[in-house]
């Protein structure tokens, strides 16, 4: 591993932005799983009632608390396989560009 | 027996109940209550050798292919990302997972459910924030990324103590809880089964070390992933497979009625629920034998696609654990054939831990029931072999061949050690299972997540995102973390009531990772902060931009060897 290779790879406008897209998605990301999840702790644990609602009439067995985690093991998954695929694609692609650039002038 | 398709069957399908005959002591705890030894249940021994056999082929196999250092810590770096995501399920589903989960489903219903979306969500926020600058950064272990730009011998010897203390509780709670679990699956005595534990383990990683380790975790996982869907069908067909007249029925049969679709007692304080979740959630990103699978795959590409994976593997059974649990509410709950003395909503024959069991072997009798056996006995045996690894990978890479040797030991010198470190772990890990199979060892699992939480993960998050960080601020904090979640721990009611009888807990709270992890956060930035100026810190701080190139860009990263 160069420093100088190091340090033309920081002076490339791209690496900038492959960095920052890419903190940007995997922050945001991060923050909506942080949020929805303990979200759902604080509220199952200041209404602990409130999971065991039928949803859609009296007779249905289908209960708020057992809907909401489910939909977020859906929803979580849903979203790692949304970050894997962009950074598949997209930042490796970016990535790749900087290292041939930075190789290339070396 | 495969033919029951009803509960009212039940009954009809239980012949031979002898076999699972009264156990008189349970303690409290995920799969290490002492158990009562069990008559020889031939069918999961049978299964289980099996199981071994094909395991040793792969070694031998393995073996041939283990050449370099590379090969035994990291299978060479030539792990797939789908290998890679089972292995890791693997690794994260231990028989503790399927016992203990299960058994609290079918205890408290929908708080079973909230404990599964905790152990799950950390999946999601390591491929967000730290997956790829693990790969591209590390080599053999999580210290050659905390030690990269910092002190080499005081940091290594930092993560490589906290690994070893993680690993060691890990493993002795793995180790009474497999003894328990065979003495009542398979009829064994104790002592043997935490011996054969040790002793295929040790076969395991000193012969096919990382390749031998993770083909083993593959192949449990499968059977691991097949037996619970197996189980899971055949306990849904009792309810022509309607979710709705699952629910109806487990509600009508639990004690607790509709209630179970309620958050119970486990969720009630919300410190304790929070401080459970962050425990569960950092505590994986701490685990020197989870964060080891990261090195085995050729590429920042693959360790990402093994966390998807993985987690969608994860979700996937923690949901047909919660239908089991339900499911076994109807089915093991309203049959006297596994209760003592044959009162309904007594003790459970062989303690709480043994719903599942009772599950498979209502619905698919002894055959079904040996086969999840032999798996629960796999399961154990991948997963100690996984720790076994991480361990001697502390010892041989960290403590030999970089803090003793400072780099200059021979590789044939470190793989050396780390296969003498491999059989003395084991040894240890043996004797420590039968000194502690008396005591109730619930407590070491959480301890081992909440030190991984509160040491581990916060060195190696600011070592990979915070420029400031010096030597003296990642000692300070990785130590002061680990202190304090081990006083925390024993402070809690799991150690300083259950095991030192005190009367009242000085510590409140199941998790210490609330409180525990940010001191170490804390510590290390304050002491940072005032170390700053040395000189040593200015090159400390001065080297991050090289390595935060290589973390975005793996420009560096060590790459897969060939054959």
């Amino acid at each position: 591993m160069k420093q100088e290779t190091c340090a033309r790879i920081r002076e490339n406008p791209q690496f900038e932005q492959l960095v920052r897209s890419r903190s940007r998605l995997s922050w945001t990301l991060s923050l909506i799983v942080l949020v929805l999840f303990f979200g759902l702790i604080l509220t199952v644990a200041f209404n602990p009632q409130l999971m065991g609602q039928r949803l859609g009439g009296e007779a249905s067995a289908f209960t708020l608390g057992v809907a909401v985690i489910f939909t977020l093991f859906v929803f979580f998954w849903v979203l790692t396989a949304l970050y894997v695929r962009r950074a598949n694609t997209e930042f490796d692609d970016l990535t790749r560009r900087i290292l041939a650039d930075a190789t290339r002038e070396a | 027996m495969m033919t029951l398709r009803h509960t009212s069957s039940i009954q009809s399908g239980l012949t031979g109940l002898a076999a699972l005959m009264a156990s008189t002591s349970a303690l409290a705890g995920p799969a290490v209550e002492a158990a009562e030894k069990q008559p020889l249940n031939m069918h999961a021994i049978v299964m289980f050798l099996i199981f071994v056999a094909m395991t040793m082929v792969i070694t031998y196999w393995a073996a041939n292919r283990t050449r370099s250092a590379a090969d035994f810590y990291t299978a060479g770096g030539g792990i797939s990302g789908f290998q890679n995501g089972l292995a890791i399920a693997g690794d994260y589903m231990s028989a503790a997972t399927l016992l203990g989960l299960t058994a609290m489903v079918y205890g408290s219903g929908l708080d079973g459910y909230i404990y599964m979306i905790c152990f799950f969500v950390g999946w999601p926020v390591i491929l967000f924030l730290m997956a790829e600058r693990l790969r591209n950064l590390g080599r053999f272990t999580f210290a050659d990324i905390t030690s990269y730009r910092l002190d080499q011998g005081l940091v290594r010897t930092m993560a490589a103590i906290g690994s070893l203390t993680v690993v060691s509780f890990y493993l002795i709670a793995q180790m009474v809880g497999a003894g328990q679990l065979i003495k009542l699956l398979f009829g064994l005595d104790y002592n043997i089964a935490v011996i054969a534990v040790g002793a295929l383990m040790i076969i395991y990683v000193t012969k096919g070390g990382m390749l031998a380790t993770t083909w083993v975790q593959i192949i449990k996982a499968c059977l691991l992933l097949a037996g619970g869907t197996l189980v899971m069908l055949l306990a849904l067909s009792s309810f022509d497979f309607s979710y709705t007249t699952l629910i109806e029925k487990a509600t009508a049969a639990h004690k607790n009625g509709w209630g179970i679709m309620n958050t119970g007692p486990l969720t009630k304080d919300p410190v304790n629920a929070i401080s459970l979740g962050l425990g569960l959630m950092f505590g994986i990103a701490g685990l020197p034998h989870i964060l080891m699978r990261f090195f085995t795959v050729t590429d920042a590409k693959e360790a990402r696609k093994s966390v998807l994976y993985a987690s969608g593997f994860i979700a996937y059974f923690f949901n047909v654990i919660f239908l089991m649990g339900m499911a076994a509410i109807v089915i093991v709950g309203q049959s006297p054939d596994f209760f003592e003395g044959g009162k309904v909503g007594g003790k459970l024959i062989g303690g709480g831990n043994m719903v599942a069991m009772h599950l498979s072997k209502a619905v698919g009798g002894n055959l079904l029931l040996g086969f999840l056996a032999a798996v629960a006995f796999a399961t154990i045996l991948a997963v100690v072999s996984g720790l076994a690894l991480a361990g001697a990978s502390a010892i041989s890479h960290d403590l030999y061949a970089r803090v003793i040797k400072k780099g200059k030991a021979s590789e044939l010198d470190e793989m050396k050690v780390s296969r003498l470190a491999t059989i003395a772990l084991g040894v240890v890990a043996v004797v420590l299972g039968i000194a502690f199979e008396k005591q109730n060892v619930a407590f070491m699992v959480g301890l081992a997540f909440g030190i991984a939480a509160s040491s581990n993960f916060p060195v190696l998050l600011l070592s990979m995102y915070w420029k400031g960080l010096t030597t003296r601020g990642a000692l300070a904090g990785g130590y002061i973390g680990l202190i304090t979640a081990v006083v925390l721990v024993v402070c809690s009611k799991a150690v300083w009531v259950t095991v030192l009888g005190n009367a009242q807990p000085l510590f409140g709270y199941e998790q210490p990772a609330l409180f525990s992890m940010p001191v170490a956060f804390l510590v290390a930035f304050i002491v940072s902060k005032l170390d700053a100026r040395s000189a040593r810190s200015q090159a400390e701080m001065a080297a991050f931009d090289d390595q935060f190139v290589r973390a975005q860009t793996g420009y560096g990263a060590a790459a897969a060897s060939k054959h």
